[in-house]
């Protein structure tokens, strides 16, 4: 059943109303205009007039265009041929492939019930010493990458993606600037990492609306593959640029704002979004990485605000590395019993250590004199720093564990470490003796 | 009367504009139907024939033109047997059958009944044909679980006398049956069965009079029942950033704490948090009956990717069970995270409603309904003279961790107890990280007051001194401070700070409070002999260390006495006197 209406009533930023019959909420239109052809989704009803938001931006929109009515929610299709291909933010292809018809699925579909959510008990390795020792990434978690705008996030996220121990990796970038995208792209081609990645890129250039799908697209396309029994890792950069797209669409409905303009459901509509993380039962896991910028390196701002109280936990990307301090896995604890018996106690011990060693960094600045245990802690925490913290070290967790011992013990006596006696006595590196 | 209906003539975001034809009351539930499913929603505001629905579901697929059924019925909670252990969705569908039903994927507009009709309860009845009842009033007992559960008349009755014309022998009945039948003063005859809905906006009042909550109630969270206690029927609430642990406090209360019921409302919060409890409750033992935690439980669980009308409900359909296990002459715990969460779906609505905004766009009667909410706690004396409670312990999620915002003070207004957390103290691993100077409690615990003062004074000192070595450094810092900063530090770590991951010190007994902080207390009382910091310092480690360990010996280990006897004599190694202040508290032949 398709409707064709000639006339719009109201245009208004993104927003076109027209007056229309029989309309269901959330249904999908075509805005044909000069300019070309673009889709539109219903966002109010009121009486006869429909409002609704229109992806490629209402510029250039006549009163006189074409609207015409799907009968049908927006969908993406979601099946194997999506592997390797890359898409815009309404689910067109953007590497001159074919377009997809089959499978089709609805996005934003409904949420799972937590009575079928099991306790999450896989660790996902990264090859990141910093995330797989101190912060593991537990399969079905969701934890945002905080950062300032110029940290190298998407570096981070790209070697996630190469490295990380999943079976696709579904990469949802929202605003992106040009060069990040073909940085992504070119990135995992070299990698070859290809194959086993979905993008759906909404860059900077295109139109806001758009970016506002690519959450929705992205996970619901990662959930029909967790279904079918898939570990999945959707990877979003960058989740403020969303919480931009929803203020913008939000002021145009003349809505109250909240909180320095965005709107009163932000934290509802990021959650929506960063729940569809799930182990199902008998079948995949969703693991969601996003990114997400602080304007002014402030984390009381209203987005990354909120998405701390939604999320299990924050990576803190700080002077490019991750901050071992604000970062926090909540659900490490979860996996991190079972890898080796050195791990939580060294863990904890070489973070304690390191935050003495932050303490030494002070007093030094401040000019006090340095003590033989201050010296050791510096030479400590520069080799900590050097050789665990850089992104770039890329090691399997066990290494990283041996890696941490070889670091205790070329800078400090045994008894200085604070562990326990029998654990110094296993792992102690033989040649330091 | 016929039903009324309507035709929706408008949606934005979860709220429907419906034309009505006929007569609709507030709050009264409608049904939107959308081909072969109907969408619950309840009318939040209503002008001439135009009312304007809150859906408790996702809008979309509705379209102008839909048919609505009002129910006549106000948003209910079914009240009966088989509440208990139930996980339940904030309009009390039963989450595990759901699942059974529809899979993965909570469906829309599939409501199932809250309690099973067709299990068998074995009946005893307490009245007999001739008597005079009134609404609440039992009629009879089924056992469920551990507790005696009470059938009462139904508080929806008139209030007045009432005949009983017919009780039900003692036997087994399903809840639909009839199990009683009484006269009205005007000779209508009313059938009870076991179970009644109740609006749940409204509070249940069927007692004789409200108390004062002076009766502790016993978390096994030292700082709470030491420095901080809270009280049957009384309200407390946990404010705190993110990742300073509300939660995982709220989980190690909803374990330990002395009450007979636990109703947890998990309101817009994370939906992996609820199953962990979820999962490990039904493993977990009560360590008070030996059967699982579980039996003792109610979850209600509106995470945060669910309808967000159906939020506020949660938080209601809670209160409304809590309300009707009091009846029973049971103390009941309310845990509801987060209330913050309740607050912003408030907001929405309000938004869409286009109310004028109040500040930081919550609507103006923001605090009427949380306090209204609050208010619903309370210990009460019941028409038999039995004694039940409900307690509410309420977590906020200020925004940026500000506690200045509406949500917060507007509940600090109305609470007797607040347990702010402070994301300094979980950054440095300080667990639970209540804030032992900014925290507050109007309630009295069973901890010698006088004992509390003085160690809370000391906390004080040592903030102080803490505060100031920060600019002179150790050395600019006399030693008889330094020694005050020891003891809050020595306070801190052995005796606020709780190990929720070891088995002994996990859970406190309030005995084995009041045995620890009686040392603890004559150990800070005391005056040293201590010739510099750095033998001070060492000292307090000593004694640090063996406090330690005590909190991680059983109570009844042979350790545990051991261990007390080496921290007696160690403190007493450089003790010189007591403050003359508290002497006459300390109860060993030393303090005189």
């Amino acid at each position: 059943m398709q409707k064709v209406y000639t006339r719009i009533e109201a245009i208004a930023g993104n927003v076109i109303t027209v007056k229309a019959e029989g309309i269901k909420n959330g249904d999908l239109a075509e805005v044909t205009s000069a300019h070309g052809t673009s889709l539109a989704n219903v966002i109010r009803l009121k009486g006869d007039l429909v409002s609704l938001q229109v992806f490629a931006g209402a510029r250039g929109v006549s009163t006189g265009d074409e609207v015409r009515f799907l009968g049908k929610p927006m969908q993406v299709s979601c099946s194997d041929d999506l592997l390797g291909r890359i898409f815009d933010g309404s689910g067109r292809p953007r590497d001159n492939g074919p377009e997809l018809k089959d499978q089709m699925i609805d996005i934003g579909g409904p949420s799972v019930n937590p009575a079928k959510r099991i306790i999450p008990k896989h660790m996902i390795r990264t090859g990141i010493p910093m995330i797989d020792v101190f912060n593991s990434l537990v399969e079905s978690q969701k934890l945002p990458i905080f950062s300032i705008s110029g940290e190298p996030y998407n570096e981070l996220l790209s070697r996630i993606a190469l490295q990380a121990e999943v079976d696709l990796i579904i990469l949802g970038g929202i605003g992106l600037k040009y060069d990040d995208y073909l940085f992504f792209r070119d990135t995992l081609e070299s990698g070859g990492a290809m194959s086993r990645t979905i993008f759906f890129v909404h860059t900077a250039a295109d139109p806001t609306v758009e970016g506002l799908l690519v959450p929705d697209i992205s996970l619901a396309v990662a959930e029909q593959f967790a279904l079918r029994g898939k570990k999945v890792l959707v990877l979003l950069t960058d989740m403020t640029n969303f919480a931009d797209a929803m203020k913008e669409i939000a002021i145009t409905m003349e809505q109250v704002p909240s909180n320095r303009g965005y709107p009163g459901d932000l934290y509802s509509q990021l959650a929506s979004r960063y729940e569809k993380a799930v182990d199902f039962d008998t079948a995949g896991s969703v693991t969601i990485l996003a990114a997400t910028t602080m304007p002014g390196d402030d984390v009381t701002h209203p987005v990354p605000d909120n998405t701390g109280y939604i999320t299990e936990g924050q990576y803190y990307l700080k002077n490019g590395r991750i901050e071992p301090f604000g970062s926090l896995s909540r659900l490490k604890q979860q996996v991190n019993s079972s890898t080796r018996d050195d791990h939580r106690p060294l863990m904890d011990g070489m973070i304690k250590l390191y935050a003495s060693y932050q303490e030494s960094l002070e007093k030094k600045s401040m000019g006090f004199r340095m003590s033989s245990w201050d010296k050791k802690l510096l030479a400590y925490g520069e080799m900590f720093e050097s050789r665990m913290m850089d992104l770039s070290v890329n090691i399997p967790l066990e290494e990283a564990l041996d890696l941490g011992w070889e670091i205790l013990s070329s800078s400090l006596d045994q008894d200085e470490t604070g562990l326990r006696t029998e654990l110094v006595r296993k792992y102690w590196p033989k040649n330091r003796e | 009367m016929d039903r009324t209906s309507g035709k929706v003539i408008g949606v934005t975001g979860n709220m429907v504009t419906v034309e009505v034809s006929g007569r609709i009351s507030m709050n009264e539930v409608g049904f939107i139907r959308m081909g072969e499913k109907k969408l619950k929603a309840e009318v939040i505001r209503i002008n001439g024939s135009i009312a304007e629905l809150q859906v408790f579901e996702m809008t979309q697929g509705i379209s102008v033109g839909d048919e609505v059924e009002f129910s006549q019925e106000q948003l209910s909670v079914t009240l009966g047997p088989g509440l208990l252990g139930q996980i339940y969705d904030g309009l009390q569908n039963p989450l595990p059958a759901l699942a059974e039903q529809c899979g993965f994927f909570l469906e829309r507009g599939v409501y199932l009944d809250a309690l099973d009709g067709e299990r068998q309860w074995e009946f005893t009845p307490k009245v007999s044909k001739g008597d005079t009842v009134r609404p609440a009033d039992t009629i009879g007992i089924v056992p469920e679980g551990i507790f005696e559960h009470r059938i009462m008349v139904p508080f929806t009755l008139q209030r007045g006398s009432y005949q009983v014309t017919s009780v039900a022998e003692a036997g087994n009945y399903r809840i639909h049956d009839t199990i009683a039948e009484v006269e009205d003063a005007k000779g209508r005859t009313h059938e009870l069965t076991m179970v009644f809905d109740w609006p749940v906006k409204r509070a249940i009042t069927h007692y004789q009079e409200r108390l004062r909550p002076d009766q502790p109630l016993v978390t096994q969270v030292r700082i709470t029942d030491t420095f901080f206690p809270i009280a049957l029927g009384g309200t407390y609430c946990i404010p705190g950033p993110f990742g300073a642990g509300k939660t995982v406090l709220q989980q190690i209360t909803s374990r330990h704490a002395d009450v007979d019921i636990v109703i947890i409302a998990a309101c817009g919060e994370r939906a992996g948090e609820v199953v962990e409890t979820l999962k490990e409750f039904p493993e977990l033992t009560d360590p008070r009956t030996g059967k699982s935690l579980m039996e003792r439980t109610i979850i209600i669980c509106n995470t945060s990717s669910m309808p967000v009308s159906a939020r506020e409900a949660s938080v209601y359909t809670a209160v409304s069970l809590a309300e009707y296990y009091r009846q029973m002459g049971l103390h009941v715990l309310l845990l509801a995270d987060s209330t913050s969460r309740w607050a912003q779906s408030m907001r929405e609505m309000s938004g869409r409603l286009e109310e004028i905004p109040g500040e930081e766009a919550f609507p103006a009667y923001l605090e009427s309904v949380i306090a209204s909410f609050y208010e619903r706690a309370g210990i009460v004396r019941l028409s038999d003279g039995e004694t039940g409670s409900v307690t509410i312990g309420g977590t906020v999620s200020p925004a940026g961790g500000n506690f200045e915002e509406p949500v917060t003070q507007a509940t600090l207004k109305v609470v007797g107890a607040f347990h702010g957390l402070s994301r300094e103290r979980s950054d440095a691993r300080k667990y639970p990280a209540i804030h032992p100077l900014e925290s507050w409690s109007k309630y009295s615990g069973r901890i010698s007051k006088e004992q509390v003062e003085y160690v809370r004074s000391i906390l004080y000192r040592g903030d102080e001194v803490s505060q100031m070595m920060k600019v002179v450094g150790e050395e600019g810092t006399s030693t008889e401070d330094y020694i005050i900063y020891l003891k809050s530090d020595l306070v801190d770590s052995v005796y606020i700070q709780q190990n929720s991951f070891d088995p002994v010190d996990a859970a406190v007994p309030i005995e084995r409070q009041k045995h620890t902080f009686d040392l603890l207390f004559r150990v800070t009382a005391g005056a040293y002999e201590l010739e510099n910091k750095e033998d001070a310092r060492h000292y307090f480690n000593q004694i640090r260390q063996l406090f330690l360990d005590w909190n991680g010996a059983e109570s009844d280990a042979d350790s545990f006495a051991e261990i007390e006897s080496r921290i007696s004599e160690k403190y007493r190694e450089k003790l010189v006197s007591y403050d003359t202040r508290v002497k006459s508290l300390i109860s060993d032949e030393e303090g005189r």
